[in-house]
């Protein structure tokens, strides 16, 4: 089968300046694709080049088959919701919801039953005759989706949808984003500068930054095997531990040895056979540090670190040390005996590490 | 092919009126322009003569009484205008009740047609029935109030019905300029123990030097193309004493015939008004794109 | 009118120190706002007062006195029977000849900016902030420059004496205000509310049409009213480019007051300036909010 959208070679520029550099993504119906990077990685400009709003300097896009580089927003059989919600501030609900399909001539009643099973799906029923003005954040939210619905089209796209509503309801909304995409089965393009939103929602996710694709993979593959020191970072809270570090060998073996803050450096056991260079950062994420004892498999080792911070927070307790000159958190449980000032044994899962080079930042492993 | 014509129709849209710019004020610019370096007298001759209609309007006793006018009455009347529009604007702003139908009062004048104006003022200062008349009834026989005749108070009397339009429009002005002063700056200092007048001058005043600008670029504005206002007031006399550049341009255009010396003082008009308005445009610009 | 602008006026505890104190400064307040509406009302007062008053009165009475006996002769007159030069019908004709030349070019120069501001402020393209700048400047140019240019102009056009004539002339100069008026506001509106559109469908003018005209109420009514006061209140183009016969009501005004055959009638001329005034002034108490709108939007923005 086709890629429903299938996006190849695609570059924009201002002039010299370059928005987007050789982007390639493709993917399959049914597929919830989430654009995620800071804000000007170009993501939304990626979003709008999908949409059609704005033209690209080079490259294709293909929608379902069809070359849709040229065409207008009109004609690319899409349905888009913006982070202002943008409504039309002078119609009702109603009429905003059906204006798409009043002005491509769709019938009466075609409109109003579509018009009805959408107020329905989205229990906005009761909101049908008010102005966008009269209405909660959370209802213009609601009304946007419903007007993207409506169209029932090949690509849903989604740029930023729950940046504007409070923390509570940008997680229910989220859910219900979720929930609909899985009744739906229907293909979305989703950007988000949250990076908890993309992994919650996507089945696909391309991280950005500077207009240049950083990693494109599951939200498994994206979180555990991040490409650079930049995907490692960004994804993930707290961010994963980046710790420098060198490498020594020992006949077969390979060790890693971090300075502490006193004391001798801690050796960790590296691969097996492997050719590291001599300087690299070592990246652990805080659910891979554990107090000893708490965390078994084959490849963890225990050492002790000095704790300079204890965090509690709720179901888990996040201790700092200082490791490489670095701040590293380790997340614990929450009854941790852990006390600032005093040593702990801290369990590394080194199954878990990925390696970068300080240089390039790419991932080594 | 449709896709393109789409593109193209905010382009087809605005295209006519900036093609009615171009020719009807770059273009006409540029005409004028071109005739005031001419001998064109009666009708408009295309053969450039250098500057010679700039030396013959240097040399005009006429036009020289329409400059220095300009600038008595452009200093009075921008002087006098925000003066009077900045006292009434503090003093509206001290919480009165009726403030709505007091601005109402101040401010009518400027829905008025500067003929209309010059026509009232004209019937209020007429010496022989007007405000004199009125005074010398009351038993002051020797009052005197004939500036509208007198060729050396004439321009002053354009002054007092030109404020009189033009002061209210300062205080709107001032007023909303007041009031969108950050309400927590005027409580902070309030809590400091600032007294009142203290606040005026050293925190809210400061904060609008740019609506003293917007209000002064306005009035040189009107200042410099004031002309229906002279024309229905003294009609440019006594003689020509209150002669401006616009009755001098108008009069040589239309009816002493001599298109090179209407011309030539157009464009020193326009000179004069690029020269306040430019800069203030430039940095207005420039703001909005920072 | 009322609330233009909402009061944040500084408490009455800050400004005076004590109790007498501040009682004499509210007096001393309300006095001077009282003088100064006094100076403003007295003209209004003075034109209406001597249109209303016989021509014996005005000779005999003080300027600022109501009238005796009040006749409405002068207004009579003044409408239909007071001389503009050789002519002797009134301001009747002239103020119809304001009435048709200002509703159409209104009209035209505020469709016309609305188009254009639209363009400006929601589908930019390369060049458009220079043509933007271009008819800015317009606005602020004397137009002593372009009257040679333009009286020849239109004479080749064959309207030049015309309404028709006037109107084309007010409707190029006013374009640059109008389409500033709207570009301001339009570009207030989120660019999101233009993409929303075309993805559902809609083209430039249906965008226009249903989603940017509806919502322009309100600069519409400010710049409808700024374009009417501009044109009826103009009397350089009347005077440069018009006739006897279609000139606008203040030039007839001006021909009335400074006519010089017969007896002046001052009764008479007071009457006419407040008929030449009426329609902008009620405009004015009528929709003052958006007149002030306008009066700043044009001058502090422009």
């Amino acid at each position: 089968m086709d890629p429903i959208l299938n996006i190849k070679n695609l570059s924009k520029s201002y002039g010299q300046l370059e928005i987007l550099q050789e982007i390639n993504v493709a993917i399959d119906r049914g597929d919830f694709l989430v654009l995620v990077g800071p804000s000007g990685c170009g993501k939304s400009t990626l979003l709008n080049c999908i949409a059609g709003l704005e033209p690209i300097s080079a490259g294709s896009i293909s929608i379902d088959g069809r070359d849709m580089t040229h065409v207008s927003p009109k004609d690319r059989d899409i349905a888009m919701v913006f982070q202002s919600y943008a409504l039309y501030p002078t119609m009702t609900v109603a009429k905003n919801i059906t204006f798409g399909m009043k002005v491509r001539g769709v019938d009466t009643a075609t409109q109003a039953r579509k018009l009805d099973e959408v107020a329905r799906q989205l229990q906005i029923e009761p909101l049908l005759n008010r102005r966008p003005g009269q209405l909660s954040g959370g209802q213009r939210q609601r009304v946007a989706m419903g007007r993207a619905l409506v169209r029932d089209p090949k690509l849903f796209l989604f740029d930023e949808p729950l940046s504007n509503l409070d923390a509570k309801l940008r997680v229910s909304m989220r859910s219900e984003i979720k929930k609909l995409h899985q009744s739906l089965g229907a293909t979305m393009v989703y950007v988000t500068h949250d990076q908890i939103e993309a992994m919650t929602l996507a089945t696909k996710i391309v991280v950005m930054k500077g207009g240049i694709v950083q990693q494109i993979g599951t939200p498994a593959e994206i979180y555990n095997h991040p490409a650079n020191l930049f995907v490692a970072d960004f994804m993930g809270s707290p961010a994963m531990n980046l710790i420098p570090a060198r490498t020594r060998r020992k006949g077969q073996e390979t060790l890693i040895e971090i300075a502490r803050a006193e004391g001798d450096p801690m050796l960790l056991a590296g691969p097996d056979g492997s050719d590291l260079p001599q300087d690299i950062i070592l990246g652990l994420r805080p659910e891979d540090i554990a107090e000893a004892g708490f965390r078994s498999g084959d490849r963890v080792q225990a050492a002790q670190c000095r704790i300079d911070l204890v965090e509690p927070a709720g179901a888990d307790t996040y201790v700092v040390s200082q490791l490489g000159g670095r701040q590293v958190t380790a997340r614990l449980h929450a009854e941790t005996k852990a006390q600032p000032g005093a040593m702990l044994e801290l369990a590394f899962d080194l199954a878990k590490v990925s390696y970068f080079a300080p240089d390039t930042g790419e991932r080594l492993n | 092919m449709t896709a393109w014509l789409e593109r193209q129709i905010p382009k087809m849209v605005l295209a006519p009126s900036f093609v009615a710019v171009l020719i009807f004020v770059y273009g006409f610019i540029g005409w004028t322009a071109w005739v005031s370096l001419t001998r064109s007298r009666l009708l408009p001759k295309y053969d450039l003569h250098g500057f010679i209609q700039y030396k013959r309007l240097l040399a005009s006793p006429r036009w020289d009484t329409a400059m220095d006018n300009l600038f008595v009455f452009g200093a009075l009347f921008i002087g006098i205008s925000m003066l009077l529009g900045l006292l009434l604007a503090i003093l509206l702003d001290q919480k009165i009740r009726v403030e709505g139908v007091l601005r109402t009062i101040y401010l009518y004048p400027m829905a008025l047609s500067m003929i209309v104006t010059g026509t009232a003022w004209k019937w209020i200062m007429n010496p022989g029935l007007g405000l004199e008349a009125m005074v010398r009834s009351w038993g002051f026989e020797s009052f005197s109030f004939a500036w509208v005749i007198d060729p050396k108070m004439a321009i002053y009397a354009v002054v007092i019905a030109g404020v009189w339009q033009a002061s209210g429009f300062v205080m709107a002005l001032f007023l909303a300029g007041l009031r969108s002063v950050d309400g927590e700056i005027i409580k902070a200092a309030q809590v400091d123990g600032i007294p009142g007048w203290r606040i005026y001058s050293a925190i809210i005043l400061p904060s609008m030097a740019p609506i003293f600008l917007s209000a002064f670029i306005v009035l040189a504005h009107l200042a410099i193309k004031s002309f229906d206002l002279v024309i229905a007031l003294t009609g440019g006399g006594p003689g020509y004493a209150t002669d401006l550049p616009a009755t001098y341009m108008y009069a040589m255009a239309f009816s002493r015939g001599d298109i090179g010396q209407a011309a030539s003082s157009a464009m020193v008009m326009m000179a004069v008004v690029f020269a306040i308005v430019v800069p203030y445009l430039y940095s207005e610009l420039r703001a909005k794109h920072d | 009118m009322t609330d233009f602008i909402s009061s944040t006026g500084l408490p009455a505890a800050s400004r005076a120190p004590s109790r007498p104190a501040q009682i004499a400064l509210r007096w001393l307040l309300f006095t001077l706002l009282g003088v100064f509406a006094l100076f403003y009302l007295m003209p209004l007062f003075v034109m209406v007062t001597t249109s209303l008053k016989s021509l014996e009165e005005i000779r005999t009475g003080s300027l600022v006195a109501f009238p005796r006996e009040i006749t409405f002769e002068a207004w009579r007159t003044a409408w239909s029977g007071a001389c503009t030069g050789i002519q002797c019908e009134g301001l009747r004709p002239y103020f119809w000849n304001s009435v048709i030349l200002a509703v159409p070019a209104v009209l035209i120069s505020t469709f016309l900016g609305a188009a254009n501001g639209y363009v400006i402020a929601q589908w930019n393209f390369r060049g458009a902030n220079l043509i933007f700048s271009a008819m800015l400047f317009g606005c602020f140019i004397p137009f002593q420059v372009v009257l040679l240019p333009m009286a020849r102009m239109l004479g080749l056009m064959g309207i030049a004496g015309t309404i028709p004539g006037l109107m084309f002339a007010h409707v190029i100069y006013g374009i640059g205000f109008t389409t500033l008026f709207f570009r301001n506001f339009y570009v207030t509106v989120p660019g999101d509310l233009v993409k929303a559109a075309k993805v559902d469908g809609a083209g430039f003018f249906r965008i226009f049409w249903s989603i940017f005209l509806p919502l322009s109420l309100p600069i519409f009514v400010v710049t409808v009213i700024w374009q009417f006061t501009q044109i009826w209140n103009d009397f350089l183009f009347g005077v440069s480019f018009s006739q006897a016969g279609t000139q606008p009501v203040t030039v007839a005004l001006n021909n009335i007051v400074n006519s010089t055959t017969g007896v002046k009638e001052y009764n008479v001329d007071m009457a006419a300036a407040i008929i030449a005034a009426l329609p902008t002034l009620l405009v004015y108490v009528v929709a003052g909010k958006y007149f002030i709108r306008g009066l700043t939007a044009g001058s502090v923005k422009g």
